[in-house]
């Protein structure tokens, strides 16, 4: 089996974060941006996984993806939870208009 | 073959990724996040990543998606007058007072700044490790031993950290929780 070139894989990572890090840094909905971290960590995950196929008897970048994935999968949960709350208190889920800490 | 596999996912992830950017709608961001979740299990099967290409799909094509997909109907407000543009730009603080542009050219700045470093440095890298043979063999073997040796008291603390996140998070999400804190205080 012939294998891509792993520059490649590294390139689609990079362009992956910086989309996710344009996505963070320009939508105003709060579960928009927890897209857009969900992107960078993928980015971030092909990464590791281009480096770690040369890696097969440790495979220590596939292990560190698989930990950032269970890391991902709470982390969303936690903030979804938050958002949740923030749009029960204050109607709204639009990271502009919270600007205040009580109402 | 395998090259044009790997254009067809990586285009896929990338694809998606730039609809997430570009749309205004936040369920239609959601459903082009799954675009690129699976175009980017698709390229963890041509990294030889089979083991980590499934638990992507089952993570978070199963998982967060459906979560992120609740929260956008959960905190969905059709009757307000400024859901229509609520994909507006971001006012990134006190740069833009005056309109949405200067948002989108500073955050394009910024993302295409750092694309062009890391792809430049990318292309001038010579990585040694990159230029021995790869073999592709299944990789659920070896993770299922290092999650038992080696990664034995990082795989139990994910265990606690997600018995954790889980908890906290039906105790947030649940509304019961501020009179529940209001009556015990």
């Amino acid at each position: 089996m012939q294998p891509v070139d792993s520059h490649l894989f590294l390139i689609v990572g990079a362009a992956l974060f910086s989309i996710g890090l344009a996505v963070v840094l320009l939508k105003r909905h709060a579960i928009v941006v927890l897209m857009g971290i969900e992107l960078m960590l993928n980015g971030v995950n092909v990464n590791l996984v281009a480096f770690s196929q040369y890696d097969p008897d440790r495979l220590q970048g596939q292990m560190l993806a698989l930990f950032v994935m269970v890391v991902a999968a709470a982390e969303s949960a936690v903030a979804l939870a938050i958002v949740l709350q923030v749009y029960r208190h204050f109607r709204t889920a639009q990271l502009d208009e919270l600007n205040e800490l009580k109402q | 073959m395998i090259q044009l596999a790997f254009y067809a996912f990586a285009s896929l992830s990338l694809v998606g990724a730039l609809a997430v950017l570009f749309t205004r709608n936040v369920l239609y961001a959601a459903f082009f996040l799954l675009l690129t979740l699976l175009g980017v299990a698709g390229l963890f099967v041509l990294a030889s990543a089979d083991f980590l290409a499934i638990a992507q799909i089952m993570i978070y094509v199963g998982g967060v998606l459906v979560l992120v997909i609740f929260g956008v109907m959960l905190t969905h407000k059709p009757e307000a007058p400024n859901d229509v543009n609520s994909q507006q730009p971001n006012r990134i603080a006190s740069l833009n007072r005056a309109g949405g542009w200067s948002g989108w050219v500073l955050a394009g700045l910024v993302a295409s700044g750092l694309f062009s470093a890391l792809f430049t440095l990318l292309m001038r890298a010579n990585f040694a490790l990159l230029n021995q043979p790869v073999g592709w063999k299944s990789t659920v073997n070896t993770i299922g031993k290092q999650l038992m040796t080696e990664y034995i008291v990082p795989f139990e603390i994910a265990g606690i950290l997600l018995l954790a996140a889980l908890v906290g998070a039906t105790y947030l999400a649940s509304p019961l929780a501020k009179s529940f804190r209001n009556a015990t205080r």
